[in-house]
């Protein structure tokens, strides 16, 4: 009894390795999650405070990036920073993936008039370029934080929408779904117990590459001068307002972009190798 | 039949294209005039008299409903008339015109370099897939994908203007009087609008073929003894001739996010600089029009994107 039971848990048990490169890339956005989190409590100095009379002074062992521009430390402008690079596209993130996912959930449950509409609208909202719809918004608006993570929440909502949908539609016709149809269970109860669980690996793959876009689109705006406006500062603008000390290479416009890298990067590597966790999550339903 | 299907479905793609534009300039209107905002108080100021602010929101035709401004905008756009902008008070389509012939210009020397190219790394690579080359092309091709193009346009600053002082890291078009200063001007936004550009490029090259050389007249053919380059250029490729166009086509559209950033860092005299500027100072004629040519000319490349797919495949010409 005991010897026939006990091969089921073993390959369960059994973990995958996880490859280098995905360890990596956890590794990196762990650590940016914590800088948000933590970044201003950790800087030396603080983001705004002149400590250096020199300007774009190479890495020392007391400025450990060097200074910026006006001689601020840029070791603490860019853990500043990180609250508004990370914070803010996550923010926008959680927006566009959660919307998408209620909203593909839903037609894909629902069908009829409302998956046609849904689709139709956030067909017409993906037939503009993201960075467009932003600088239009932008230009209408000003630019405040609410404004950037809610203008990149909706940009980036038709493209969850459309994985969410797919997956859920493909999930719908599924026969433990219609035996629990059948069962009699409430539309609820099918959401939660028989489609999400069965969803939740590509969907937290898109999140991951929507946020890496996310990312790329806000730090573009902030070097543009039209995203996080100054006194704070995200690294996109680090990088904007540093760009004076590009033809001496100083570390004060080659690290901020060298953050961003190592984010956007980092999650690639992560998302690349969550391979075995999207196949063990379809396993299991 | 066929014929007739198949002209129906083309004809069919463009209307929804015509429908997607038309969407997109209510989309930009709304977002751009239907605001708390009032353009004319703006424009005059706080000090104000309540009279002039209501005399020029009367000239301005600000006093009329949404609907009837927006098909007043819409007509004028089809007559070429822009309006004037908010800042300087110059028709927009002068200042449009004045620009837009750079960043064609831009755009065309991009397209020149960046297709052969990608096309080349691409094939080459989905060619040897497995092999040192092929891992280190998607390392890089990955690499730049996944970081902001700013920062590509950076590196290449650093590399090439500054390490290497091969070009200048500014442009300026007036100043051109010859093919050496002609390059140099050119070279460094094109070069980095390459880098992002090309990167796009191979990899969707790439997994076009290698789809293509998953397919069973591939195996097929191997097993019947032929090479792998004749593989590739007899078998692979002709069939991947239409997911290539319509990578190339989409990869192409993401020149209109990278030339945005790249006119911005170069000083380039374009219209993605005139726009980012009109943005700045809210100049909002001008974003208009701006954003109508960025958003037609995106519709236009996905649309043709999507025309290679269909006039390609067989399959769904014959859907």
């Amino acid at each position: 009894m005991s010897e026939a039971a006990q091969p089921a848990p073993a390959p369960r048990r059994k973990r995958r390795r996880w490859p280098l490169a995905g360890l990596l890339g956890g590794v990196l956005v762990l650590f940016w999650l914590m800088m948000a989190l933590f970044g201003p409590m950790v800087a030396p100095h603080e983001a705004g405070r002149i400590v250096d009379m020199d300007v774009f002074t190479p890495m020392t062992a007391k400025f450990p990036l060097g200074t910026d521009y006006l001689g601020r430390d840029m070791l603490s402008r860019i853990l500043h920073g990180a609250r508004y690079t990370v914070g803010v596209a996550l923010l926008a993130t959680l927006m566009a993936s959660g919307s998408g996912l209620i909203l593909g959930m839903s037609a894909a449950v629902w069908g009829g008039w409302l998956d046609m509409l849904v689709s139709r609208c956030l067909d017409t909202l993906s037939a503009m370029p993201s960075k467009m719809f932003a600088l239009v918004v932008v230009a209408a608006f000003g630019s405040s934080v609410p404004v950037l993570v809610l203008s990149a929440g909706i940009i980036y909502t038709p493209g969850a929408y459309r994985i969410a949908r797919s997956l859920a539609v493909g999930i719908n016709a599924m026969d433990y779904v219609r035996i629990a149809r059948a069962r009699g269970e409430s539309t609820a109860f099918i959401v939660r117990e028989e489609i999400l669980p069965n969803m939740t690996g590509p969907v937290l793959a898109d999140f991951g590459l929507r946020f890496v876009f996310i990312v790329l689109l806000l730090s573009g705006l902030s070097f543009l001068g039209l995203g996080i406006q100054p006194p704070e500062a995200d690294w996109g603008s680090l990088v904007r307002e540093n760009i004076g000390g590009l033809a001496e290479g100083a570390p004060a416009v080659l690290m901020p972009a060298l953050a961003i890298a190592s984010l956007t990067i980092g999650v690639n590597m992560l998302i690349d190798n969550l391979g075995g966790f999207r196949r063990r999550a379809g396993g299991e339903g | 039949m066929k014929d007739f299907a198949l002209a129906r479905l083309v004809a069919m793609r463009l209307g929804l294209g015509l429908v997607s534009l038309l969407l997109v300039s209510l989309a930009v209107f709304a977002i751009t005039s239907l605001l708390p905002g009032d353009v004319a108080q703006e424009l005059l100021g706080q000090a104000a008299t309540p009279e002039a602010v209501a005399g020029l929101r009367a000239s301005l035709g600000l006093d009329q409903p949404g609907w009837l401004r927006y098909l007043h905008w819409l007509g004028a756009l089809f007559t070429g008339d822009a309006g004037k902008s908010l800042v300087n008070g110059q028709p927009v389509v002068a200042l449009i015109g004045s620009r837009l012939p750079n960043s064609l210009m831009l755009a065309a020397a991009t397209a020149l370099v960046s297709v052969p190219l990608a096309l080349c790394i691409g094939i080459t690579a989905a060619m040897w897939r497995g092999s040192f080359y092929d891992r280190l092309v998607s390392t890089l091709t990955v690499s730049v994908v996944s970081v902001p193009e700013f920062l590509v346009a950076t590196a290449a600053v650093l590399v090439f203007a500054v390490h290497l002082r091969w070009l200048s890291a500014l442009s300026s078009v007036s100043s051109i009087d010859g093919i050496v200063s002609f390059l140099r001007v050119f070279a460094m936004p094109v070069l980095s609008l390459c880098c992002v550009i090309v990167a796009q490029m191979v990899r969707m090259t790439r997994a076009a073929l290698i789809d293509q050389l998953r397919a069973p007249y591939v195996e097929m053919a191997i097993l019947k003894g032929a090479g792998p380059v004749r593989v590739i250029w007899s078998h692979a490729l002709p069939n991947a001739l239409g997911p290539i166009a319509n990578a190339i086509a989409l990869s192409l559209s993401y020149l209109l996010g990278g030339v945005i950033i790249v006119e911005t860092i170069f000083n380039y005299p374009g219209i993605a600089k005139l726009m980012v500027d009109g943005v700045s100072t809210r100049d909002m004629p001008l974003v208009q029009a701006c954003a109508m040519i960025f958003c037609a000319a995106y519709l236009f490349l996905v649309l043709a994107a999507d025309l290679c797919a269909i006039l390609s495949n067989p399959r769904l010409r014959h859907r």
